[in-house]
């Protein structure tokens, strides 16, 4: 997917002017919080399955090599081929090699983000084959000229009902509809003859799972595994960091995993594919790939990030961050929104080409605080600002201010000199008033609130006069 | 419990933070005002200037670690050190350590010294053991917690416990109180439409708890708060911090 997040600030500013989207995004908002809340009371200890989840995690990253290594042997023991790929070109080059093997027009895709990362639907499209999103929000999105998803689990999110009521009224060229149960009975008929008729489905995949060589995929909807046991083929595209060792790892993960996602105890369906189909087996694929793809995660092993590689791509972090609700996941400009996906985007494309997105953050820490896996996601922004300071990527001018606020913090004399002077500036700006309402240095500031005026002296000032009156 | 005698519980270092000691003073004084009520010998550093954070949020690690070696160096001595802030004590208690990673000596300081920093509610509710508050304020009040006193310190019962024993105050609850204010530092000023945005809905939840005045630990989210409600007309409610909320009147020496 191509990069936008070089235009966060006008892509913000037009949401927020947005009045139908900013009426969709209040009315989530939320809502996943509060279901979260509620589903963890049935585990009996959240903070002993956050910890091991972890652990499972973190341990997994540091023999990374280790790991896929034996997802290869025992998936290629059991019958599927398991492919590399380097970036998401690569990954579209060997999905689409697999394809004209296979002789397919149609694929049926269940919800990736990898997919998405790579741009593989423009790639089939370009290659003469026929992608079919079949999770709803992404059909939606599809057929509304291949919007982009705004969150990662929910891609549908930022649209009414009544919006999609409008789009499949157009599209599918029927009465419009009200009720949501039959907007999806629609959707579900124009999906049915793809499922029976695609020769591949492609989905994502929630976990690897080492010791026996399969992909576990998380849905609520179905789609997933339709997509993955009615053609004849299936690729499992994901990401090299989603391999856990065991399945009772897995038994672990899915404890918190839709409960941290949706509120639910667990999705409505969870598939655990094992190699083809075999003989004697009622249904499953001819054949079955995996494309595993690095795109930037390997980079990440060893060094400051690697915590974000724990990630299980709940979505919680979005659901409780206050800038993802008020500014919606397509300000954001590539394919994951939120606080994860400021601190992905810059690591996986470019410090340089999302360097509003660790900024943007208010650093309150809601997203570290329910992250399953405990990714501290204020610390990793910090760390790419840091980062972004070090490449020359901030403006001279916050960068000199930075310096000579410390330098002259330093010095106490001075400081007090400094404190003296600004608080004469700011109260001959108040002009006699008790407030400031246009602010030459911080117009940031005023654009969108009053600034007190100061206390006629500052408090070491006024402290001194008063402990010398004391005569201490 | 009866009250201890005056300064018996031994001396405070109060890190008055660089926005009280330039905007409003009177945190400061109501904080002092406090710890002696509750005490102790509260002792104010006149050498103290900015914990660091700025820098540190704005990826200027140097300056972060130049600040908060100062700070280290100036308050280490005390057995308690107290800010008025949920935010600059949680620089101080959760990032100081952090800054000082590959530095084992300043480490082990910045680690004694998180350990014995708190912020002022914590300080008066969990170390004092405080039973009395000498304010008497009347009214409606509705807390809000900002991020880092709640979020790094786990500061959330002790102001309410602290307001509770006040009898004229009547608590409200207040809707998403644990959500961020918008401040966040210089987020304000950079991304000031997100920022105001943030903003106008902790104002609206403000002003839909019926509370006559909104009571916070930390005067940048104070700044914020009733910066955009009077930006937006609000002239009635009132925006305090919790320590002269608690403190009451101030002596004019």
């Amino acid at each position: 997917m191509e990069i936008r997040s070089m235009h966060f600030v006008s892509r913000v500013r037009q949401r927020l002017d947005d009045t139908e989207l900013q009426r969709n995004l209040q009315r989530t908002r939320g809502r996943n919080a509060a279901a979260r809340l509620a589903s963890l009371s049935s585990l009996d200890d959240f903070d002993a399955v956050r910890a091991r989840a972890t652990d499972i995690r973190a341990s997994v990253l540091r023999d990374l090599d280790v790991w896929l290594e034996r997802f290869e042997a025992e998936a290629t023991r059991r019958g599927a081929t398991v492919l590399w790929a380097r970036d998401g070109d690569e990954a579209c080059r060997l999905v689409i090699d697999i394809a004209r093997r296979h002789d397919v027009k149609t694929v049926v895709k269940a919800k990736s983000m990898v997919s998405e990362e790579a741009g593989l639907n423009a790639a089939l499209e370009a290659a003469g084959i026929r992608p079919v999103e079949t999770d709803l929000g992404e059909y939606i999105l599809q057929i509304n000229d291949n919007e982009p998803p705004s969150h990662i689990i929910m891609p549908v999110i930022h649209k009414s009902k009544e919006q999609v009521s409008e789009l499949f009224a157009r599209v599918h060229g029927t009465a419009a509809k009200t009720d949501i149960v039959e907007l999806t009975r629609e959707a579900r008929e124009k999906l049915r003859p793809e499922f029976l008729g695609a020769e591949m489905g492609i989905s994502g995949g929630n976990f690897l799972i080492a010791e026996t060589g399969s992909v576990a995929i998380v849905t609520n909807e179905g789609n997933g595994r339709m997509c993955t046991t009615m053609p004849r083929v299936h690729v499992a595209l994901t990401g090299i960091e989603k391999v856990i060792p065991t399945l009772d790892d897995l038994a672990t993960l899915l404890r918190i995993l839709p409960r941290s996602a949706t509120g639910q105890a667990i999705s409505n369906y969870v598939s655990l594919l094992t190699g083809p189909k075999h003989e004697g087996d009622a249904d499953g694929p001819e054949h079955m790939y995996f494309v595993l793809v690095d795109g930037g995660r390997a980079d990440l092993i060893g060094g400051d990030f690697e915590a974000m590689l724990r990630c299980i791509r709940c979505g919680a972090c979005m659901n409780h961050c206050p800038v993802y609700q008020t500014i919606g996941g397509h300000s954001y400009g590539w394919v994951y929104p939120g606080p994860m996906g400021s601190v992905l985007t810059p690591l996986y494309q470019g410090l340089e080409k999302a360097k509003d997105l660790p900024q943007a953050a208010t650093l309150c820490n809601q997203c570290g605080v329910v992250c399953p896996v405990s990714i501290p996601l204020p610390d990793l922004m910090r760390k790419l600002r840091q980062k972004q300071v070090e490449a020359g990527l901030r403006p001279w001018s916050e960068r000199l201010s930075m310096r000579l606020w410390a330098w002259v913090a330093q010095r106490p004399a001075l400081y007090a000199r400094g404190v003296r002077l600004a608080v004469r500036y700011l109260r001959w700006l108040a002009d006699g008033r008790d407030r400031i309402q246009a602010m030459g240095v911080a117009p940031g500031w005023t654009a969108e609130r009053d600034f007190p005026a100061p206390a006629v002296q500052s408090f070491r000032d006024q402290y001194a006069a008063r402990q010398r009156r004391a005569g201490r | 419990m009866s009250k201890p005698p005056h300064g018996s519980c031994g001396e405070v270092g109060l890190f008055v933070t660089c926005l009280v000691d330039l905007m409003r003073p009177s945190i400061a004084f109501a904080a002092l005002k406090l710890i002696e009520a509750a005490g102790y010998t509260p002792v104010v550093p006149d050498t103290q200037t900015c914990c660091g954070q700025p820098g540190h949020n704005a990826g200027d690690a140097r300056s972060a670690r130049a600040l908060a070696q100062r700070l280290i160096a100036e308050f280490e001595r005390f057995p308690c050190i107290v800010a008025p802030s949920g935010s600059c004590a949680g620089m101080i208690r959760t990032h100081y350590p952090h800054l000082f990673d590959d530095d084992d000596a300043w480490r082990i300081r910045a680690e004694a010294l998180a350990a014995k920093t708190f912020e002022l509610t914590q300080f008066l509710a969990d170390v004092a053991g405080v039973t009395e508050v000498p304010g008497d304020f009347a009214g409606t009040v509705a807390y809000h917690d900002s991020c880092a006193g709640l979020r790094e310190l786990g500061v959330k019962r002790q102001p309410r416990a602290l307001l509770d024993r006040m009898p004229g105050v009547e608590q409200r609850p207040l809707s998403e109180c644990e959500e961020c204010c918008g401040f966040g530092g210089l987020f304000s000023v950079k991304y000031p439409d997100i920022s105001g945005a943030i903003a106008q809905r902790k104002c609206d939840n403000i002003r839909a708890s019926g509370a006559g005045t909104v009571a916070l630990g930390d005067l940048g989210c104070m700044m914020n708060i009733e910066g955009r409600l009077r930006r937006i007309g609000d002239e009635g409610t009132q925006v305090i911090h919790i320590a002269e909320l608690l403190a009451g009147r101030l002596d004019p020496d």
